[in-house]
């Protein structure tokens, strides 16, 4: 019989400890702002200054309006693409890959170079923030949204619904989005987490925002800090068990991340 | 005129053996409404992706002045905190790449062929899902948080051995204690990427070379990591750029002392510290040309490791 997979133990115990060893450190770490004993004094402290509710609200507005617009932007173009300009897949393929290229610091860079000055300023209103996360979100929302659409018979059901003498407007709204469903919460939730925890655009054109606060109290206190990273850590956590939750719910469903 | 009876018949099967049917309408030419479908994406993507990064490039030539120059360029190689910070940040993505690749290839081996049972994989393979996406101020903190002077390890160390580790001259505010950070989403990563190729290892390749008399060794040498090179490699060169863009870590963790190339422009956004606007397009269009080049040989090599796959 197989021998006792000592080495595969070890490494897997010793990236279990890279896991959590932080995780708990945080967490034993926030407990810890009273001296000599455990503690949620931190999180009181937390939870009392108004600003921690506000920048946690704005983040949450940002992410709200970032799915929206990128559904908008993603969903008919990848329906189209599949559909009818197949030709085009590689191009907008390339699109939504450039964020791993542009950098987000910069990305900023050339945004505000480009729209802090007339004929079309965007940073002194938050279109720029949005558009900075839009493009964040493009890769993730692309890929969710296209393996959703190849899982299903997208040009069927498309036909299948105009013989019926269906219009678009039913089209997308009775047979395309119940069957992407998945795909697109899947594609929804890794936005959320993303725009959630987000610091490097919020920060750099100074709008609030939950990452920057985090940022900014790290630098005035102790303890504090290291409970808000626990509840955003929760955040970001919760959003991606939704994933996985989702994907694993039922045959011929689609899964975003890379495991199986 | 014979020439023509040889090849007339011979073009006209090749041309309806494609397996079409016949057209029933000709393609209509002239403009199609088909391309509004995508106008928006497309916009959207000249508009807060192009444009942006043409003016970058266009604005590095830009002298103080205003007029046309390469000094930018020259600049990024001859001031020495500029080539610093490339140098820095170059250094930082190699070593997390090659250690996220190693730590994180061995870890997927462990649990995908190595014998374990079935629920660490699945653990493992969440978690990293989860791991992946932890980075930016709660993870600086969170190693702070760990390892700094207060730190959980930093006590258990001292508890157990009786050494104060910062005493003793370790800090991590600092290259070594940034790439440990960086780890931290550098490993799941390539997890995540090495699991499917592992898995797509098949069994009849490991029995067709033990039949014919190969070993463990062989099998890996001949068979298995040449099949496997081109996603290691892939994943590597992920992971260099993934390290490479990085600011928000880098900025919560070090405090901006540290001098990274992403740092650099971050403080170049909130106040022209170079001094020169030209000078911090010409770094920022480096960065882009150095991750062009990272996704360019990163396609090559997906297309290289997608033969294999079924």
């Amino acid at each position: 019989m197989k021998r006792f997979p000592l080495f595969s133990w070890v490494w897997f115990i010793l990236g279990l400890m890279y896991f959590f060893v932080p995780l708990i450190s945080t967490m034993e770490f926030s407990l810890r702002m009273l001296k000599g004993r455990y503690t949620f004094e931190a999180y009181r402290v937390a939870f009392q200054d108004p600003r921690f509710y506000t920048s946690f609200g704005y983040s949450l507005l940002w992410a709200i309006i970032t799915m929206v617009c990128s559904l908008l932007l993603v969903v008919p173009t990848a329906y189209w693409v599949q559909l009818r300009l197949p030709k085009l897949r590689p191009y907008v393929e390339f699109v939504t890959l450039m964020p791993f290229v542009v950098p987000a610091v910069v990305l900023i860079f050339g945004l505000i170079r480009i729209y802090g000055r007339p004929p079309l300023v965007l940073t002194t209103t938050p279109a720029a923030l949005i558009v900075g996360y839009i493009v964040l979100s493009l890769p993730y929302m692309y890929r969710s949204v296209d393996s959703g659409l190849r899982a299903v018979d997208i040009r069927t059901l498309t036909e299948a619904a105009q013989s019926l003498g269906a219009n678009w407007l039913t089209i997308i709204r009775d047979v395309i989005l119940p069957n992407l469903r998945v795909a697109l919460l899947s594609g929804m939730f890794l936005t959320f987490a993303i725009v959630m925890g987000e610091f490097t655009f919020a920060s750099l054109l100074s709008w609030p925002a939950f990452g920057p606060y985090i940022e900014e109290i790290g630098s005035m206190r102790a303890y504090t800090p290291q409970a808000v990273s626990v509840m955003s850590f929760a955040v970001t956590w919760l959003s991606i068990a939704g994933i996985q939750w989702l994907g694993r719910g039922g045959a011929g469903q689609v899964q975003t991340a890379g495991a199986r | 005129m014979d020439r023509d009876n040889l090849v007339a018949p011979q073009s006209t099967p090749t041309e309806s053996t494609n397996g079409d049917a016949p057209l029933a309408r000709p393609h209509r030419r002239g403009f199609s409404w088909t391309w509004l479908g995508v106008a928006p994406f497309f916009l959207f993507a000249i508009l807060f992706l192009f444009l942006p990064s043409v003016s970058i490039f266009v604005r590095s030539f830009e002298s103080l002045g205003g007029g046309f120059t390469l000094q930018n360029f020259a600049d990024i190689f001859n001031k020495s905190d500029i080539r610093n910070a490339y140098a820095m940040s170059l250094k930082v993505s190699a070593i997390t790449a090659l250690g996220g690749a190693f730590f994180g290839f061995l870890l997927a081996y462990a649990v995908i062929l190595g014998g374990l049972p079935r629920w660490a994989r699945t653990f493992l393979l969440s978690f990293s899902g989860v791991a992946s996406n932890f980075a930016g101020v709660p993870l600086a903190f969170a190693f702070v948080a760990t390892m700094g002077n207060n730190g959980l390890v930093t006590r258990i160390i001292e508890r157990l051995l009786n050494f104060d580790i910062h005493a003793a001259g370790f800090s991590i505010y600092n290259f070594w204690g940034l790439s440990i950070v960086y780890m931290y989403f550098q490993f799941p990563l390539m997890v995540l990427i090495m699991a499917p190729a592992l898995d797509g290892l098949r069994r009849e390749w490991r029995e067709a070379c033990e039949n014919l008399g190969g070993t463990g060794y062989h099998y890996w040498r001949y068979v298995a990591l040449p099949i496997l090179l081109p996603t290691l490699l892939g994943t590597a060169i992920l992971l260099f750029g993934n390290a490479f863009g990085a600011y928000a870590t880098a900025y919560a963790f070090t405090g901006s002392f540290l001098n990274l190339v992403t740092i650099v422009i971050g403080a170049q956004i909130q106040g022209d510290v170079l001094y020169n606007p030209g000078l911090g397009n010409a770094m920022a269009f480096g960065m882009i040309i150095i991750m062009s080049v990272i996704m360019l040989v990163y396609a090559r090599l997906q297309r290289l490791a997608a033969r294999w796959v079924r």
